[in-house]
Parts: C-alpha cells; structure tokens; sequence
C-alpha cells in the first residue's frame, strides 16, 4: 500500500502483563486507512487485548499506541471520547444492552456519544437507525430486545450499531465464534458489505481460515448487491488491502499477505491456515 | 486498601459529574422512579409498623409510671432522629443496592460497559452520577414520607390503647423535635443515600467471574451498605450530641 497513505493505527513495542502472563509482548505494527487486517490467533494469544488497547479500553504496561496520530497511551478516559467515536467496535457477543430496544440500541451512539455532534432531530435518527438495521438486513427488529434475537442476529445488530455512526476504523472481535457456517457467512459478507459501501477499515479478529480469505478475495457488487470473489467481474478494481497476523501468546509471530501465510513453514502459523 | 482507593475515585468521579455535560436527565428520572416510587410501597408499610410497635411497647412502659402522655414525643423523637432514617436506609439498601450493584454487574460481565465506553459514552456519567442523584434526591423524601406514617402508627396506638387524644398527641410529638432533630433526620438519609449508591455501583462495575461473580458483587454491596450505615448514624449522632 502506498506509504503516503496516513497509517490510523499505530503500536510501539508495545507490552501488556496480566499478572504473569503476557497479553501482548513487546507488539509493533502500523495500520493505515484503507486497509484490512485479520488477526489470527488461539486462545489467550491476546488478539481480544489488541483491540481493547487499539481504543484505550486497556492501558499498556510499556510502549506507545497511536490512533488516528494521537499518542491515546497515557490519555485520561474522558479525553479518549473524542478519538474512540472515529472508531467502531463490535464485541463478540455484540455488547448489546439488554434493556433497550434494537432500536434504541442502534440509536445509543447517536444519541450518547460524547463530542458528537446532536443528530437533527428525533427524525434524523430514526431514519439511520432505519438506515443501517437495513444494511443488516433487520430493519422488522426494531422494537424488539436483544434477548428476542438469535445470536447470529444479534450479531448483526451489533454490526448495525458499530456503524451507524460511520467511523472510519472498525474492530470486531470474533464476529463468527460460535456460529453456524451459513450465519458466520452472512456476518462476514456483511462486514465486506459494510467496507466497500462506507470504505472503512477494519481490524478482524477470528480463528477461521475462510473469514480471512473472504476479506481478502471477495469484494462487494453493487449492481447485483452481493459479495463475489474478486477475480470474476472486479478483477480492474482497487481493492482494499489485507494483511494477516498471526498471535502467540501476545508476541505478533506473524505478518504479510495470504500467499506469505500460506507459504509460512511455522508449526504454528500453518495451524490457522486451511490448505 | 487497594479497593478503597479505589472507591474513593469513583465517587470523586461520580460528584464531578454532577456538574459537568452532558447529563442523562432521563436516566436521572427513571431511576428516581424506579428507586423513590418503587421502595415507597415498602417503606410506608415499614414505617406504620415501626409508629406502630413502639406506640404499643411505650404503652406499656410509660404506664407504669403514669406518663402516657409523653407517647408522642418518645415515638417522635426516635422515629425521626433514628429509626426513621436507618429503616427506610436498610430498606432501600436491600432493594436498591442490591439491584445497583447486579444490573451494572450483569452489564460488566456482558461486556456491556465495555461496549458504552468503546462507543463513547463515560460509563460513570450514565450510570454512576443518575444513581447518584437519584438516591440522593429520593431517600430522604422516602425518609420524611416514613416518619410521618411511622408516627401516624403510634398515634393509632395511643388513641386504642391509652386514650390519648389527637391534639394531645400530635402537640406533644411536634413540640419534643427540636432543630437539631430535624436537621439530623434529614442529614442521614443523604448521607446513607450517597453510601447506598456509590457502593452499589462500586461493586457492580468492579465485578468479575460471570454470573457467580454477579451474586458476589450484590451481596457484598447490601452487606457493606448495611453495616456502613450503622456505623454513619452513630458518628452523625455523636457528631450533633457534641454540638448540643
């Protein structure tokens, strides 16, 4: 990707302990807009702890983050607001709050998040809240409550919420864990959706080989409005690049493309790919 | 010493709060609802029992020195400087505390606060400071609603078991408060309301270990409350015995 891109995430040497075990040891890497990363890895390699730290939500115990060329390392919590709502973060069992609405869950960032701009009216965010539940295909939810839905629906929402306020960086933690193939399917051409209609970045956390490739390979097709594989009809067309990352017991062991991945001869690193 | 300190951060964040944007009215008025309107039923049921117990105990304590007529200031007296406050306290800290503490801890380990701080939102700010608030505002108008039935009680039980008439009651209940009396009644539910409130969510938003560690967390918040609030009325009292 070309360096003159401005990198939106950026980790030092950065190292995290709990108690004795490391979570992330001695971790570097640079990010930059427009990009896609898959971070693989068993668990307890630390790949939930890189996310969390990526927007502050764990402080580091050394090293520096940088996020969107701020230093968010040592900022206080009430001065991350700013920087964390240009970021979206998807939770692995989507983080919904079980005592609001599908509805009002999608419309909490909207409507709560602190340095945002109020939405203009009640109106206004309805109709995103209508906006992207369609994007998720679930706009008959509305009224009802998380524990209404099935976990691959909530999911959904979750993907719904992480969005609506467009951020230019998304994170999801293990978005297909514990689903069906079908519904890991529609979750991860979703996220592909959501990349190439809004151009997000994305970091995507997982344990499954096919959730990577898809990121890599497929692209989606607005004519037909679905997700195809990137040499059939977009084979002219920037695509977003994707890098592979594979952790082990919070050191990054591995990172490049799929063909490296592929090719890498690490006992451990062949573990998570499927040849 | 270690959760001390950090209790004592989460109140200091909590009260700055309640002076700093954006603040969550809504949130602030349900939890008035859900902490004053829902304990009232409770609490008014509490303190007509407690007005009447210690009506009929008095009764027969002050009749065997032939002082009846001082029922109304004895019911007056402890009703609103101590058991007025410490009943509807440990009321609401069973009812209410005990909900604080598992609803944030459900949320903690749901990673629901998690998710309100990755979408911007000062988890403090939304659910601390409303709780806060709320409480404070609500325990001592729950006390005041309390006493005043509480005392209603013991009127019942003079008029039944002693004869004693409403005027007499009522002027001998009204004239043995003094100002220090009302001031201390009013005092300690605030000050039992910040306690309920800031531990309740002290050890829901601290909790850990999935839904075992829920029933923790609610236990130790009642329990903690409770007993701080034993120990706060009898420093508050010694505090206006000093004064006076």
């Amino acid at each position: 990707m070309d360096s003159n891109v401005p990198a939106i995430l950026r980790f030092e040497d950065v190292s995290l302990h709990y108690g004795p075990t490391p979570a992330m040891d001695h971790l570097s890497f640079e990010m930059r807009a427009g990009e896609t990363r898959i971070v693989f890895g068993a668990a307890g390699a630390g790949k939930t702890t890189l996310l969390k730290a990526a927007v502050g939500l764990v402080k580091p115990d050394s090293g520096r983050i940088f996020l969107f060329d701020e230093e968010i390392t040592h900022l206080q919590e009430h001065d991350l607001f700013d920087v964390r709502s240009k970021a979206g973060f998807l939770f692995q069992e989507g983080g919904l709050f079980d005592s609001l609405t599908i509805a009002e869950n999608v419309a909490y960032p909207l409507l709560n998040q602190q340095g945002r701009a109020p939405t203009n009216g009640t109106n206004g965010t309805e109709e995103k809240v209508r906006e992207a539940l369609r994007f998720v295909e679930l706009e008959q939810t509305l009224e009802k409550y998380p524990d209404e839905l099935s976990g691959g629906m909530r999911r959904r929402v979750g993907i719904a919420r992480t969005v609506v306020t467009a951020p230019p960086l998304v994170l999801y933690d293990s978005p297909t864990a514990g689903l069906d193939p079908i519904t890991a399917y529609t979750i991860v051409a979703l996220i592909v959706k959501q990349r190439e209609v809004r151009n997000m970045s994305s970091i995507l956390v997982t344990y499954r080989y096919q959730d990577g490739h898809l990121l890599a390979n497929f692209r989606y097709n607005p004519n037909s409005g679905r997700v195809e594989a990137a040499s059939q009809d977009h084979s002219g067309q920037e695509g977003f690049k994707t890098t592979f990352m594979v952790m082990e017991e919070g050191r990054l062991v591995f990172e490049g493309s799929e063909t490296e991945l592929r090719s890498s001869r690490d006992p451990y690193v062949t573990k998570f790919v499927k040849r | 010493m270690e959760a001390f300190q950090d209790f004592i951060i989460l109140s200091v964040q909590a009260f700055r709060n309640v002076f700093r944007s954006p603040h969550y009215s809504s949130d602030i008025f349900l939890q008035m609802d859900i902490i004053g309107v829902g304990s009232l039923p409770i609490v008014m049921f509490t303190g007509f029992f407690s007005g009447i117990i210690m009506g009929m105990q008095m009764a027969r304590a002050l009749a065997m020195y032939g002082a009846q007529g001082q029922v109304g200031q004895i019911v007056s007296i402890t009703l609103v400087r101590e058991l007025g406050p410490v009943l509807t306290a440990l009321l609401v800290t069973g009812r209410n505390a005990s909900g604080i503490a598992s609803e944030l801890g459900s949320m903690r380990v749901t990673e629901q606060i998690d998710a309100m701080r990755a979408l911007g939102t000062d988890p403090i700010q939304k659910l601390v400071t409303p709780r806060l608030i709320a409480t404070s505002v609500m325990l001592p108008l729950l006390t005041i609603i309390s006493d005043c039935i509480g005392l209603f009680g013991g009127f019942l039980m003079a008029a039944s078991l002693m004869n004693i008439t409403s005027s007499e009651y009522w002027t001998t209940a009204y004239r043995a408060l003094a100002y220090n009396d009302v001031v201390q009644g009013l005092l300690k539910p605030l000050v039992f309301a910040i306690v309920i409130a800031l531990v309740g969510c002290f050890y829901g938003m601290r909790t850990a270990g999935g839904t075992q560690g829920v029933g923790r967390a609610t236990t130790k918040a009642v329990v903690v409350a409770s007993l701080w609030i034993f120990v706060l009325t009898a420093l508050i009292g010694r505090v206006f015995v000093f004064l006076t």
